[in-house]
C-alpha cells in the first residue's frame, strides 16, 4: 500500500480533522499526524513561561513503573502525566529477588523498573532486560555520572541500566528511646540480644540481613564461604526471638515507637531524620553495603516509547533534583548535585565521611542467585 | 431415545463452563505443580526438569511453618466460631425479620474496603501507640501485641467473621421453632433445649463457615506478614518466600502439594465428624 510519507496535505489534514471531530481518533493522534502538536510545541517553546518539556505527540497509554517503597516524587510523576498524557502505574516491591522472580515468570507488563547494582548482570545473562538506546534519552549524560556508579549498568560496553541514585545500608536508632549509641554492626546485633530485645527490626532481604550479620564477625558482606555463612546463620537464629520483626518496610514501626532500632537504607534514614531529628542514621564501622539503584527497561515492555520518554524526563537534572529532594538518596549526576541545596549536600546521612565509606562493599551478583543464602534466609524466617 | 439425548446435551452444556473452568484453573495447574515438585531449582532460580524426591525429603525443613499453620489456623477458626455464633443467633432469633437483611449487610460491610488497608489499621491499633498504651494507662504496662501470634489471631477473627456469620445464620434461621416449643413442653429449660436442639441442628452452618475460614487461613500469608511482622510464619509465607525470594519453584511445588494433601485429609475427617454428628441427631429426631 501507499507509503506513509509524513507530509501533511490539505486533503489529508481535512480528513484527519473529520476523523477527530467524529471522535474516531484521539486528540493526541490528530495533533501527531497533522503536525499541529509539533508546531504548537515549537511555537510555544519560543514563548517564555509556556514551555512543555517535550513534544511527545507519539506516546500515550500507561506506563507501568516498578520500584521500592517511598522512592519517588509524586509531583514529578503528576507533571509527566500532565505533559505527555501518559499515566504512571506504580508497583512497590520489597526485594530484588522478588523482582527477578516476577521477571523470570514472564509477562510482568512492566515498562520501567528499578534494579540494584548487583542484579543487572543476571538480568542480562537471563536476557530479561534490553540494551538502552541512549539516543532516545538525550537528557541523560554518561559523562556527568559519578564514575563509581557507572560500572554495574554497563556490560561489555553496552548500557543496560542507567544510575538512579546511590546510598548505603546502615541502621537507624531512635536516640530518645534507645540510650545506647551503637557505632558498629557488632554493637547492633549485641544490643538486639541485650537491652534492645523486642525493639529491633532487620530487613526481610537476604543481601543486607545476612550481609550485616557477616559484618558482625568482620567477614565480607558478600561472603559465600561455608563456615562464615554458618556463623552468620547462628547469629541470625540466636537473634530471631529478640527481634521486633523482619520487615523491609520499617518506617511505620520506627515512627510510632514500636521499634527503636532498624536496619536502614540511606533514603529511609534521611526521611526519618528529616521528620524526627532523634532518628540517627549510623554506618557500622566494620563496613557494610554501598549500592546504586538503576532504571532499566525489561524485555517485552508494552510501552517502550513511554518508557524512554519517562527516562529522558526523570533524568533531566532539574527533575532529578526534585526526585532526590523527595526520597533523600544522593544523586549520581554532578549536574543534579549543582541544583541541590547546600544543606543536603552537607548531610552526613547522604554523604558519609570517607573513613566510613571506604570499607563499604557493593553487593555481589553471586549473592542474588545463591541457593545457600536463600535457604539461610528462609530458615531464619521460619525459625 | 431422542429426548434422552437431548437432556444429556443439556446436562453437558450446563456442566461445560464449570468443567472448562475447573480443568484449566484447577486440574491443569495441579498437574504442573506435581511435575514441578519432582524437578530441580535452576542455577539462577526457577525450574529445571529432573526426577528427584529431594524436594519431598526436604519438607521437614519447613516443619515449623506447618506446625504454626496447623495450630493457629484451627484455633483462629474456633475463636471465630465463638464470636460468630452469638452474633448469628442474635440475628436469627432476636432481630425482627424486617431488619435482618440490613444487619447482615452491616456484618459484611468490612469487605467493602481493601483487606490491606484494614490490616494497616490493625497495625496502628495493636502497635505501641494503640491498645498497649491504653493498657499502660490503667497500670498494665509492657504489653506487646503486634508481631505476636495474638495479633494474628485478633486479625483472623476480625477478618473472617463476616464469612462465618452468614452460614450459621442461615442454619439457625431454618430451624423449626416448633421443636423448641415441644422441648419446652416436655420440661426442658432453655439451656438444655439450646444444647440438644438448636446447636446440633445449626452444626451444618458451623461446619460450612469453619471450612471457609479454615481453608482461607491455611493458605493465608498477608495476615501473618502484616500482623505477625515476619515473626509469625505460616506455610503461606514459606510458599511466597520459596517462589519469590529463593525462586526454588520445585521445592515450592512440593510444599504446595503437601499443603493440598494436609488440607484434603483434614477436611475429609472434619466433614465426616461434623456431618456424622448432625445426621445421627436428625435420624434420632425423626
Amino acid at each position: 500500500m501507499s507509503k506513509d510519507t509524513g507530509v501533511i496535505t490539505p486533503q489529508k489534514f481535512l480528513d484527519e480533522l473529520r476523523r477527530y471531530q467524529n471522535g474516531s481518533v484521539t486528540r493526541r493522534h490528530f495533533l501527531g499526524v497533522t503536525g499541529l502538536g509539533l508546531a504548537t510545541a515549537v511555537m510555544s517553546a519560543a514563548v517564555p513561561g509556556f514551555e512543555p518539556r517535550k513534544a511527545n505527540a507519539a506516546i500515550s497509554g500507561t506506563l507501568n513503573f516498578t520500584t521500592w517503597p517511598n522512592y519517588f516524587s509524586q509531583e514529578n510523576f503528576d507533571n509527566f502525566t500532565k505533559q505527555t498524557g501518559v499515566t504512571i502505574n506504580v508497583s512497590i516491591f520489597g526485594s530484588n529477588e522478588e523482582m527477578l522472580a516476577k521477571l523470570q515468570a514472564g509477562s510482568t507488563g512492566w515498562d520501567v523498573f528499578v534494579p540494584t547494582n548487583y542484579t543487572i548482570s543476571t538480568y542480562k545473562k537471563l536476557d530479561l532486560i534490553v540494551p538502552l538506546d541512549l539516543a532516545k534519552m538525550p537528557n541523560y549524560a554518561a559523562n556527568t555520572q559519578d564514575p563509581r556508579f557507572i560500572g554495574p549498568g554497563t556490560i561489555d560496553g553496552v548500557t543496560y541500566a542507567v544510575p538512579k541514585d546511590w546510598g548505603t545500608t546502615g541502621f537507624v536508632v531512635n536516640s530518645k528511646t534507645a540510650a545506647q549509641n551503637p557505632t558498629s554492626w557488632k554493637e547492633f546485633w549485641d544490643l538486639i540480644q541485650g537491652p534492645l530485645t523486642g525493639k529491633a527490626l532487620v530487613h526481610d532481604y537476604q543481601l543486607t540481613t545476612i550481609g550485616n550479620a557477616l559484618k558482625y564477625f568482620g567477614y565480607s558482606f558478600n561472603s559465600l564461604d561455608e563456615k562464615e555463612m554458618a556463623d552468620a546463620e547462628k547469629l541470625l537464629l540466636a537473634s530471631k526471638p529478640h527481634l521486633f520483626g523482619i520487615n523491609s518496610d520499617y518506617q511505620p514501626s520506627m515512627r510510632n515507637g514500636d521499634a527503636w532500632m532498624a536496619m536502614c537504607w540511606t533514603n529511609d534514614g534521611a526521611q526519618l531524620h528529616r521528620d524526627l531529628p532523634e532518628m540517627n542514621y549510623v554506618l557500622g564501622k566494620e563496613g557494610g553495603e554501598i549500592w546504586v539503584d538503576h532504571y532499566a527497561i525489561p524485555k517485552g515492555a508494552p510501552n517502550p516509547d513511554a518508557a524512554y520518554a519517562f527516562l529522558d524526563y526523570i533524568l533531566t537534572p532539574d527533575i532529578n533534583a526534585k526526585e532526590i529532594l523527595a526520597h533523600g538518596a544522593p544523586s549520581t549526576d554532578s549536574r543534579t548535585n549543582k541544583l541541590l541545596p547546600e544543606t543536603l549536600l552537607n548531610n552526613p546521612i547522604l554523604y558519609p565521611v570517607a573513613e566510613l565509606l571506604s570499607p563499604l562493599e557493593f553487593g555481589a551478583a553471586a549473592t542474588l542467585t545463591s541457593p545457600v543464602r536463600a535457604e539461610i534466609m528462609a530458615r531464619f524466617k521460619a525459625a | 431415545m431422542n429426548e434422552k439425548k437431548h437432556s444429556r446435551l443439556i446436562t453437558a452444556l450446563l456442566l461445560a463452563p464449570a468443567g472448562v473452568f475447573m480443568f484449566f484453573l484447577l486440574v491443569l495447574p495441579l498437574i504442573v505443580m506435581l511435575v514441578y515438585s519432582f524437578g530441580e531449582r535452576a542455577p539462577e532460580g526457577g525450574y529445571e526438569a529432573a526426577f528427584t524426591l529431594n524436594n519431598y525429603l526436604n519438607l521437614p525443613s519447613r516443619s515449623k511453618a506447618f506446625a504454626n499453620t496447623l495450630t493457629l489456623a484451627p484455633f483462629a477458626t474456633f475463636l471465630t466460631v465463638l464470636f460468630a455464633y452469638p452474633m448469628a443467633y442474635f440475628l436469627a432469633v432476636y432481630v425482627s425479620p424486617k431488619w435482618r437483611v440490613t444487619m447482615l449487610v452491616l456484618v459484611m460491610a468490612p469487605f467493602w474496603t481493601s483487606q490491606l488497608l484494614r490490616y494497616y489499621a490493625w497495625i496502628m491499633i495493636l502497635g505501641a501507640q494503640g491498645v498497649p498504651s491504653w493498657l499502660a494507662w490503667i497500670g498494665i504496662s509492657d504489653v506487646r501485641i503486634i508481631n505476636t501470634p495474638w495479633a494474628v489471631l485478633i486479625g483472623a477473627v476480625y477478618g473472617f467473621l463476616p464469612l462465618m456469620v452468614p452460614p450459621i445464620y442461615v442454619s439457625l434461621e431454618k430451624l423449626d421453632k416448633r421443636l423448641l416449643e415441644a422441648s419446652a413442653d416436655l420440661g426442658a429449660n432453655s439451656i438444655r433445649s439450646f444444647f440438644q436442639i438448636t446447636l446440633p441442628l445449626s452444626l451444618p452452618g458451623v461446619a460450612t463457615g469453619s471450612m471457609l475460614v479454615f481453608i482461607l487461613l491455611m493458605g493465608d500469608y498477608i495476615l501473618p506478614q502484616f500482623l505477625g511482622g515476619g515473626k509469625v510464619y505460616f506455610i503461606g509465607n514459606a510458599l511466597v518466600d520459596l517462589f519469590l525470594q529463593s525462586r526454588n519453584w520445585p521445592f515450592g511445588a512440593a510444599v504446595s502439594i503437601a499443603l493440598v494433601i494436609i488440607m484434603f485429609v483434614t477436611m475429609f475427617f472434619y466433614m465426616r465428624f461434623m456431618l456424622g454428628k448432625t445426621d445421627n441427631r436428625r435420624v434420632a429426631m425423626v
